[in-house]
């Protein structure tokens, strides 16, 4: 077996090293009944050749994004990856690391984070940021339940604007620590709603922007009422690129930022692994979840970076921890830092400009189609429009088409009410032609 | 020796600033297209707030992220042997197959008409890891272990009020040898901690475990083979009085390694069991993540998996994505999980098969019980009397009273060219010494290693207690000062605050 270099002579030495007749008197604890007599009935070792067939047949069995004329976003988004990127995160130092617990052979993985960390506190325009958190769904049930501890109120509300997956995530979360959800009906354009349910039970406010359906909100006024009201603003989202065109929700006062950071450096890969942003106010940095870098200087008094404020964490303190995270999404933040080195101010401002111009440019063309109606009405790259009919079938005839049109509504949420609602998105991968496609296989769907 | 050069760098070690003080907020390693000028739909929303994000051309960016990977310590550059964590070899076959097109370049809502052959990958996934435990069911979804954890408590959780028993049972029993993340994991997840005290063999004895039962019991969480690098020899026992109580057995499956292929979980009477498919099935660590954490469950838990659910209809598969109508406890994540996990891991298990799964449990364990006969004359090794699963104990006892502790001597493996092995932990074992080294070590390296903390130890013997007090001598960096970082945070960048190097301790 190509990745096991024991002989069996080295076996059988060691074996005599040890005084054991045969492995199995090494597993002398095991009760007798449960060690397997024989192997489990799956097949046997291949070769490198025949493992790779396999997989490649399964690869073949599905459709990638890129042979399509593509407008799907809502939580994951097609950007395009510098070569250099992916050349860097495979090198054996990055790839085969662990954790930086030995700073003094890690300061490779721990300088990265330090500069993720001030990445992504520049772009959410915050104080602090964390080491990463696993995806954007998870990083938002981290952060309501760390609203939860900051205020000690019990109740979450989420706008009608958060991704209806993260509000489901968030609520296992915070139902099984006994807070209360209240996650308002799904509405296009109506993130303030959340401030109708200020109380003084009310630990955050979750708000979203741009939300599910596109729709860009100022929350400087949801940030004053959550804060006059004792509670937290909580904001979240699903496109960080958009931040190199509109206000991030640091700049109108949220309190925990937090969302998705696939689109900076990571590919789809079928929903993970991605990369969750989190950021906080300096003040509650003792409240965060996750891992953290920081400087410091070694004995020879040269700066050096290592992970900190591990007194918030599980293996210092266990069942009071402030999360039972371990693991932060290592490599894909590393994707993500050397995406943003690669733009860096001026090149992400370009990129979001052409993200934002192709979805004017799907916006118009769609709404040429007869019966289609754009609801959204101030977006970046994403945007809910109306069809006739059925949005869920309109897909599906897309798809026969060669047109992966977006995601009906009523996938993500089948209790929304918003079964002819369409959610599509443009970034800089649509060339002007898939645009015609997709509005001429539109039309065409709807005409049948 | 020149210990101080003009440029900072050190031969091949090349001093490297941070982007914030080498880029330019107009420099860029990217070409894109100039935008057209099209009147914009923000609403007056245009970002007001600085951006000062520096850039990097192409190559000033690979040389600054390659300079940074040669200050790490990596798998593919020597023995890795951190006790729990499995640093095993990461094929590359795994990398590439994870970039094929038909797996990299999809989008987790696109129509499952267009995706059939990854939702088939994941029920072969599926199929691998639940003949290999034997168990009935898996949740795929969970993002790493802790999140697998999780996932297992909710669904006994789920379990438990499906049977009324919701409010009445709370209490979790936790050995004190648990990793961290299971206290932290059933505080989480809404029960309270009960500790079953250590004792002196590094084992949960039966009787421990039944004194603490009673009708607010919901589960245990064991970690097995446990923490001290032992395999529960009651596990079976404990886990019939654990159901005779009314209550679950989660097993935390960081340590499945040692028993792949070899020993099912499932035989055992474990009822959930998270898999680090960065562990045993040799995903990338990457440094800190991503992980994954499929959750394998009992027929008693399964029906409460978390959605999504494949589901197979008429040889199609779709995706059943919300749980009304279901007893689905709810959703661990936006998606299905990390897909680029899975097939790495398939990737893993198909080159294996079940005959190189076997054979990995059985040198993962041999190699352990070979340093722990070469070791044991040297160190303590407090259960060194019987043979360990896949990683040996050791503490600094022996060493400590001639000045010299596990900390020093992590260090002082740093200049011998090796990541340590796990310090202080397991918690229950004072000074401990927690080493792994794994199925894929060479033998010669083992020997290698095994003579090299001999020879620490001798010196330890010797008095030479500077030498492991000054270690690191020979690292990219010295001992780094964790208070100092601790009591001052700083946490990021920031223009003008810290543009300058730090300087020395005043």
């Amino acid at each position: 077996m190509r990745y096991l270099p024991l002989t069996d002579a080295d076996r059988q030495q060691m074996l005599g090293v040890i005084g054991a007749k045969n492995v199995d008197e090494l597993f002398v604890d095991v009760p007798k009944a449960a060690v397997l007599k024989g192997l489990v009935d799956l097949p046997k070792a291949q070769g490198e050749l025949e493992v790779h067939r396999h997989m490649q047949r399964l690869a073949e069995k599905n459709t990638p994004a890129g042979r399509t004329a593509f407008f799907l976003g809502a939580g994951a988004y097609r950007h395009h990856v510098p070569a250099s990127v992916d050349h860097l995160i495979q090198r054996s130092e990055f790839l085969t690391a662990y954790t930086p617990y030995q700073p003094e052979i890690a300061q490779g993985t721990l300088q990265a984070l330090y500069e993720f960390q001030s990445q992504v506190a520049q772009l959410l325009d915050m104080e602090v940021a964390n080491a990463s958190m696993y995806d954007g769904s998870t990083a938002t049930a981290e952060a309501a339940m760390m609203a939860a501890r900051v205020t000690k109120r019990k109740k979450i509300v989420f706008s009608g604007g958060v991704h209806p997956h993260y509000v489901d995530t968030a609520r296992t979360a915070c139902e099984a620590l006994g807070l209360e959800v209240v996650a308002l009906p799904a509405a296009i354009d109506d993130e303030a709603a959340v401030t109708k349910q200020l109380g003084a039970d009310v630990a955050a406010v979750i708000v979203q922007s741009p939300n599910v359906f596109g729709t860009i909100t100022d929350l400087t006024k949801i940030g004053e009422a959550a804060r006059g009201a004792g509670a937290l603003m909580v904001a979240t989202f699903t496109e960080c690129v958009s931040f190199g065109l509109i206000e991030p929700a640091g700049a109108y006062g949220a309190d925990i930022v937090c969302g998705e950071g696939q689109s900076i450096g990571n590919a789809l890969n079928f929903g993970g692994p991605f990369v969750g942003l989190f950021a906080v106010k300096e003040k509650y940095i003792r409240q965060m979840p996750g891992r953290v870098a920081g400087e410091t200087i070694d004995a020879d008094g040269k700066r050096g970076f290592v992970l900190t404020l591990s007194t918030r964490e599980q293996h210092i303190r266990r069942e009071k921890a402030t999360s039972n995270i371990c693991t932060n999404s290592g490599l894909c933040q590393l994707a993500w830092t050397i995406h943003m080195t690669l733009l860096g101010e001026q090149g992400l401002r370009q990129l979001a400009t052409l993200n934002h111009e192709k979805a004017i440019e799907l916006a118009d063309a769609l709404a040429k189609v007869k019966g289609v109606e754009v609801l959204t009405q101030r977006f970046f790259n994403e945007i809910a429009i109306r069809v006739p009919g059925n949005a869920q079938k309109a897909v599906d005839a897309l798809a026969e088409m060669g047109v992966v049109g977006g995601v009906a509504m009523s996938r993500l949420n089948p209790k929304a009410g918003m079964d002819d609602v369409l959610i599509t998105c443009a970034t800089e991968m649509n060339t002007d032609e898939d645009i015609k496609a997709y509005a001429d296989a539109l039309k065409q769907a709807l005409s049948v | 020796m020149i210990t101080e050069t003009t440029s900072g760098n050190r031969g091949l070690l090349q001093a490297e600033p941070l982007i914030f003080e080498t880029g330019h907020a107009t420099s860029m390693g990217v070409d894109l297209p100039a935008p057209k000028g099209t009147a914009n739909k923000l609403g007056g929303l245009t970002r007001k707030a600085p951006l000062d994000l520096p850039g990097l051309s192409e190559p000033e960016t690979m040389r600054h992220f390659v300079r940074l990977s040669q200050k790490n310590y990596a798998i593919d550059l020597g023995l890795f042997p951190l006790g729990s964590c499995t640093m095993k070899h990461n094929p590359r076959l795994n990398e590439r197959a994870a970039r094929f097109e038909g797996f990299a370049d999809l989008h987790p809502l696109q129509p499952v008409s267009t995706v059939q052959g990854a939702l088939e990958l994941m029920d072969e996934l599926a199929h691998w890891l639940c003949t290999l435990t034997g168990m009935p069911a898996v949740a795929l979804s969970p993002k790493a272990g802790a999140h697998g954890e999780m996932c297992g408590m909710l669904a006994i959780k789920a379990a438990l009020a499906a049977r009324g028993e919701g409010e009445t049972r709370k209490r979790v029993l936790v050995p004190s040898s648990a990793h961290g993340t299971n206290p932290a994991t059933a505080a989480a997840a809404g029960f309270t901690v009960d500790e079953i005290p250590a004792r002196d063999d590094g084992r949960v004895h039966l009787d421990d475990v039944k004194a603490k039962l009673g009708p607010d019991v919901a589960a245990i969480m064991i970690t097995n083979p446990n923490t001290c690098g032992l395999f529960e020899p009651e596990i079976k026992n404990i886990a019939d009085a654990i159901h005779a109580a009314g209550a679950y057995f989660y097993c935390d499956g960081a340590n499945y390694n040692a028993i792949v292929g070899k020993v099912r979980p499932g035989d055992l009477g474990v009822d959930a069991m998270h898999i680090n498919l960065h562990k045993t099935f040799s995903t990338p660590h990457g440094g800190g993540g991503p992980g994954a954490g499929p959750t394998v469950l009992s027929a008693a838990l399964a029906p409460f998996a978390p959605v999504p659910h494949i589901v197979l209809k008429g040889g199609k598969r779709e995706l059943r994505e919300h749980s009304e109508g279901t007893q689905a406890f709810g959703r661990m994540c936006a998606f299905h999980g990390q897909m680029g996990m899975f097939t790495r891991a398939l990737t893993y298990m198909l080159s294996h098969g079940s005959d190189g799964l076997r054979q990995v449990a059985e040198d993962a364990v041999l190699n352990a019980n070979y340093l722990l006969a070469r070791l044991k004359p040297h160190f303590a090794a407090p259960f060194g009397d019987r043979p360990c699963m896949h990683e040996v104990l050791l503490d600094d006892s022996s060493i400590k009273p001639k000045g010299v502790e596990t900390i020093d001597m992590a260090k002082a493996l740093l200049d011998e060219g090796y990541h340590p092995f796990t310090t202080y932990f397991p918690l229950v074992v004072h000074g401990a010494m927690l080493i792994e080294p794994t199925e894929t070590v060479p033998k010669r390296e083992l020997v290698r290693f095994a003579d090299v903390m001999i020879a620490l130890a001798e010196r330890v013997n010797a008095g030479d207690v500077q030498f492991f007090k000054q270690a690191p001598k020979l690292t990219p960096m010295r001992r780094l000062d964790d208070t100092r970082a601790a009591r001052q945070p700083k946490l990021r960048w920031r223009r003008g605050s810290n543009e300058a190097p730090a300087q020395a301790a005043e």
